[in-house]
């Protein structure tokens, strides 16, 4: 056998190095966090993550009405574009070849559309369209805040003009509908035709083979396009700060205006320094452990229940 | 056959989109019998079997004219239940085909889905389901783990206590044995001749003495049309076509 050429070895450290490139990146996103957040946590503790004051004036500042808004119009986006991305991703496997081609063709390109181009659409027509239809229908159609506890939950006492957290969920629902659509749609057409036929062989109608068989057989899939959009509506900064109104309240209601980590960070670094612009980098930081956390728990998860299906682990 | 069929198709034609598979098949079907149907590969025995329960309605391009007599009831009628239908004639496949299941939960389905049942009357008729199906012995201690994780013949038996959990009068097997070892394969044999007094059995095999061994009735299929039917004993023994002579004796296949 020859020795290695010199350019073979070569190759391979490159490669290695490229590999250790993205541990590093990673681990430096950490650190360089961690490193300009220090001062906001030396100076608030833990607290940080529950208070809710931010008063650059007084040098206070909390993580938790961010963390909240984070938190809720991700669950908001989550709601409203599974089931949506579920039912069309069933469909377009199903669907007659021209149509379903044209469709599908359709989401991708919705997946290229730049989230800045949401926001907008989300100012110059959702936010209209909640103000001046989907409100006024809510409290005097429906009366709903003449109900105890839900007319609370709803609509706060700051009223409602367009803005918050509910629209910017709606947004951020649009925005991901098309990446975990075309990524169900793509697990439901690896499903095998035969486990198809003998789920329809026993007499199930198309809902329950979808729910039952397609579902439980491509869950891994699934799963990993909820959190690609999990991921997406999490992080996202454009579109959700042109429509969430940026006031750093807890949420106490769905149609309130409030903020996210990702929008607060946007508004505030251009003119923060000192403790401020520390307290942000702790924000960045808590923002960048919830995404990382929900990756380790999906593959945790994953892990976990894949012998309960059968599937070597 | 002197009594009246369970099953009878009727001047059966059957198109992939404008090839035509299936030329005026005319076949009985006898109750509690097990009825072969062998022939060289892409001879249309397993689409026959497919219009059975209108599973190749699943496949927009796939087409059937004619008429399929299930007790007198033409089955290609749209006015049928089709869902009731394949409760009714319930189908094994060429490879196992568990849901991403338990194994339990496998057999449960079907009853889940048909009948309104308490648990405990589910878990004695799961219990039966598998003991029709000669599986209980070797799962009834695992009877929550994954219906993937059994072999290959025990997934096939799954399968078939799956059906029958169903209550079906009819059992559809499209090559129920080629996937599997042959101790396995055995075994299923065996399980076919008891099930054949309860159901009605049609199998589609390309194994010779698998029809010879387990099948009243045998009909071989040439290019889309029934060539010979008769007693699998008569077919075997004393083929009237030249053609049949030819494939059970190996001449081509």
């Amino acid at each position: 056998m020859n020795p290695p050429k010199a350019t073979d070895s070569f190759f391979k450290t490159f490669c290695l190095a490229c590999a250790c490139l993205i541990g590093l990146l990673m681990l430096s996103f950490f650190v360089q966090l961690f490193v300009n957040s220090s001062e906001a946590w030396r100076e608030f503790g833990l607290g940080f993550l529950f208070s809710s004051e931010w008063d650059p004036v007084a040098g206070k500042f909390g993580a938790f009405p961010s963390i909240a808004g984070t938190l809720l119009t991700t669950a908001i986006a989550l709601a409203v574009a599974l089931p949506l991305a579920f039912v069309s991703a069933l469909y377009l496997t199903d669907a007659p070849p021209a149509i379903g081609r044209v469709l599908s063709q359709a989401i991708d390109l919705l997946a290229a559309i730049p989230s800045v181009i949401y926001g907008m659409w989300g100012l110059f027509v959702l936010a209209p369209l909640m103000q001046n239809h989907v409100q006024p229908f809510l409290t005097e159609t429906l009366n709903l805040q003449a109900v105890p506890v839900l007319g609370g939950l709803l609509v706060g006492e700051h009223g409602f003009n367009g803005f918050g957290f509910f629209t910017a969920g709606l947004i951020l629902a649009l925005m991901i509908l098309p990446y975990v659509c075309a990524i169900m749609r793509d697990v439901f057409k690896m499903t095998p035709a035969v486990l198809r036929e003998s789920a329809y062989g026993i007499g199930c109608t198309k809902w329950e083979c979808a729910k039952d068989v397609v579902m439980k057989y491509g869950i891994r899939g699934l799963l990993g396009g909820v959190f690609v959009g999990l991921g997406r509506a999490l992080g996202e900064t454009m579109a959700v700060l042109f429509v969430i109104g940026n006031i750093m309240d807890v949420p106490a209601a769905l149609f309130d205006s409030g903020t996210t980590i990702a929008a607060t960070l946007a508004n505030n670094f251009a003119e923060a320094d000192g403790l401020q612009r520390s307290a942000l980098f702790a924000l960045g930081l808590v923002l960048l452990v919830m995404a990382f956390g929900i990756q380790v728990f999906a593959q945790y998860y994953l892990h976990l229940t894949s012998s309960k299906r059968g599937e070597r682990s | 056959m002197n009594t009246i069929p369970k099953i009878s198709a009727k001047n059966l034609n059957f198109f992939y989109g404008n090839h035509q598979a299936l030329f005026e098949n005319n076949l009985d079907i006898g109750a509690n019998r097990i009825t072969a149907v062998i022939g060289p590969s892409g001879c249309g025995k397993s689409t026959h079997l497919r219009t059975y329960n209108r599973i190749f309605e699943l496949y927009r391009e796939q087409r059937c004219e004619g008429e399929i007599l299930l007790d007198g009831v033409n089955i290609l009628d749209k006015s049928v239940d089709v869902l009731e239908l394949r409760r009714k004639v319930g189908m094994i496949f060429q490879k196992p085909t568990p849901f991403p299941m338990s194994v339990f939960d496998n057999v449960a389905y079907p009853l889940r889905l048909h009948f309104k049942k308490t648990r405990s009357e589910i878990e004695d008729d799961v219990e039966r389901a598998l003991r029709g199906a000669s599986l209980w012995d070797e799962v009834k201690d695992k009877l929550s783990a994954s219906g993937l994780a059994l072999s290959g013949g025990q997934q096939q038996r799954l399968c078939i206590a799956r059906a029958i959990a169903a209550e079906p009068e009819v059992l559809l097997m499209d090559e129920p044995t080629s996937a599997i070892d042959p101790v396995a394969t055995l075994k299923i044999e065996e399980l076919l001749l008891e099930l054949k007094e309860r159901f009605t059995i049609v199998i589609v095999t390309h194994n010779m003495q698998q029809a010879a061994r387990v099948s009243d009735d045998t009909a071989f299929f040439y290019k889309g049309k029934i060539v010979e039917f008769s007693d699998t004993r008569t077919l075997f023994s004393n083929p009237k076509s030249k053609k049949t002579e030819e494939y059970i004796t190996g001449r081509f296949g």
